[in-house]
C-alpha cells in the first residue's frame, strides 16, 4: 500500500501543490488529472523517490521511502518521459540493462518475449536511433512485460506516441496486472477503456 | 549485488567501443598536445628531457578533463540515470562501475601512447617506466575526482567550462607527485615517495568519490 500524507512540492520559489493525500491499494488504478504544469510529473517523480517533497511524506508498506529506498524501489516501477534508450544499444540491449539494473531475472528469451508483446519483434537487434517515437516508446514500456512481480507501477505518460492497438494491448495489461493485485499510478490526457475502475485524483484543486 | 557493477561496466564498455571515434579524439589531443611542447621550447634534448614528465602529465591531465563530460551527460539526457538511481541496489557500485569504465577507456590508452612520446622527448627507458608507473597510480585519482565534477556540473550551461575550473585546481597535487616521481627518480632520490603517495591518493579517493558522486548525481536529476 502506498500511502502519501500532505504532500507539498516546490519548483524554484514556486509551490507547485500542497497539501496532496493519497492512498494507493492492492488491484487500484489511479489516475493523476490535471491541466499542463500543475505538477502531475513532479507528484509522480516525488512518488517514487526521485525528488524529495517540500513537506510531508510518501510511505509504502507502512516504511517511508527515503528510510526504507532498497525495499520500496524493489518493488517499484517508474517509466517517466524521457525512454531512458541509448541510441547506440539495440531494444534488445537497452531492455536487458534496464532489468538487470532493477534486479529482475529475465534472460535473452524472455527479454526477447517482452518486445514481441510489445510489437518490437522485428526491430530488436537495430540500433534504437532508427527507430520511431512510438517505437521508442514502446522499448520503455516491454519492460512492463518483465515486472509482473514488481507490484508498484509509477507511469508517466505512457500511451504518448502509441498507436491504437498498443494503447488498448497496454490498457489491457495494466488491468491484467491490477487483477493480480499490482497498482497503477499514471498521468494521462487520453480517454482509455479501461476494465478496471480507474480513480482519478485531479491535482488542480491542490494546486497553489 | 555486483550484478549491477559488472552489467554498467560492460554497458559503458561496450558503448565505449560502438563510440570508438570518442577514445581516439581524447588520445589525439593528448598526442598533439604533447607534440607542441618541442615546436614552442626548441629542440635541445637537454631542456627536452627535463621538461619531459611535466609536459606529458599535463598533457594527460587535460586529455582526461576533455572526456570528462562524457561520463554522465548522456545519461542523463536519456534518462537512464533517473532509472539507475531507482535501481534497489546502491548507487555507489554503479557510478565506481561507470568511473571504472572512463578510465579505462581513457587513462590506460593515454598510458600506452606515453612510451611513444617519451622517446619522442628522449627519455631514457627507466625513466620512462617510472613515468608510466606514476600515471598508472595517478589516473585513477583523476578519474574518480573528475567524475564528482562531472556529477556537479551535470545539465548546468556552460558545465564544461565550469567543470574543468572546478577540477583542475584539484589535479594540481597529482601533477606534483606524477612529475615529481619522474624527476626524484633521475635526481637519484627515488620515486617511492611520490608513488606511495600517488597510490594512497587512488586508495582515499575510491573510499571517498564514489559517495561525492552519487550524492551529487541525486541533486542533479531533482
Amino acid at each position: 500500500m502506498l500511502e502519501v500524507t500532505e504532500l507539498a512540492c516546490l519548483r524554484g520559489d514556486r509551490m507547485l501543490f500542497a497539501d496532496v493525500a493519497l492512498t494507493v491499494r492492492p488491484g487500484e488504478l489511479v489516475r493523476i488529472a490535471g491541466p499542463n504544469g500543475v505538477g502531475k510529473t513532479s507528484l509522480l517523480r516525488l512518488l517514487c523517490g526521485l525528488g524529495m517533497p517540500e513537506h510531508g511524506q510518501v510511505s509504502w508498506k507502512g516504511a517511508r521511502i527515503d528510510r526504507a529506498r532498497e525495499a520500496f524501489h524493489r518493488d517499484t516501477l517508474y517509466l517517466g518521459h524521457a525512454a531512458a534508450l541509448n541510441d547506440l544499444l539495440s531494444p534488445l540491449e537497452n531492455l536487458r540493462f534496464a532489468a538487470a539494473c532493477h534486479g529482475l531475472s529475465a534472460d535473452v528469451g524472455q527479454s526477447e518475449l517482452a518486445l514481441e508483446r510489445i510489437g518490437l519483434g522485428p526491430q530488436r537487434d537495430l540500433p534504437a536511433k532508427v527507430l520511431s517515437q512510438g517505437q521508442r516508446r514502446r522499448v520503455g514500456l516491454a519492460r512492463l512485460y518483465l515486472s509482473e512481480n514488481v507490484p508498484l507501477w509509477i507511469l508517466d505518460e505512457p500511451f504518448t506516441a502509441l498507436d491504437v492497438t498498443a494503447v488498448r494491448d497496454l490498457a489491457e495489461w495494466l488491468d491484467a496486472h491490477c487483477a493480480r493485485g499490482g497498482m497503477v499510478v499514471m498521468t494521462t490526457h487520453q480517454d482509455v477503456p479501461f476494465a478496471t475502475p480507474m480513480r482519478t485524483v485531479d491535482l488542480a484543486e491542490s494546486a497553489c | 549485488m555486483l550484478s549491477v557493477f559488472l552489467e554498467v561496466l560492460r554497458r559503458d564498455l561496450l558503448l565505449a567501443w560502438r563510440n570508438r571515434a570518442d577514445v581516439l579524439v581524447t588520445l589525439s589531443f593528448f598526442t598533439i598536445v604533447a607534440c607542441l611542447f618541442p615546436f614552442g621550447v626548441g629542440a635541445e634534448p637537454n631542456l627536452l628531457r627535463t621538461i619531459a614528465p611535466g609536459v606529458l602529465w599535463v598533457a594527460a591531465l587535460l586529455a582526461t578533463l576533455l572526456s570528462l563530460h562524457r561520463v554522465f551527460s548522456q545519461d542523463h539526457t536519456d534518462g537512464v540515470l533517473e532509472q539507475l538511481l531507482l535501481s534497489p541496489e546502491p548507487p555507489v557500485l554503479w557510478v565506481l562501475a561507470k568511473v571504472l569504465a572512463h578510465w579505462l577507456t581513457t587513462a590506460v590508452p593515454l598510458v600506452i601512447a606515453a612510451p611513444a612520446l617519451a622517446l619522442l622527448f628522449d627519455m631514457t627507458q627507466s625513466a620512462t617506466g617510472v613515468l608510466i608507473l606514476s600515471l598508472l597510480l595517478g589516473t585513477p585519482i583523476l578519474s574518480l575526482l573528475g567524475g564528482v565534477g562531472a556529477a556537479l556540473t551535470l545539465g548546468l550551461r556552460g558545465g564544461g567550462m565550469l567543470l574543468a575550473l572546478l577540477v583542475l585546481p584539484l589535479f594540481v597535487p597529482i601533477l606534483i607527485f606524477g612529475a615529481g616521481a619522474v624527476d626524484a627518480y633521475l635526481s637519484g632520490t627515488g620515486a617511492n615517495a611520490h608513488l606511495m603517495l600517488l597510490g594512497g591518493g587512488s586508495l582515499a579517493a575510491l573510499a571517498l568519490a564514489p559517495w561525492a558522486c552519487a550524492a551529487a548525481l541525486r541533486i542533479a536529476v531533482e
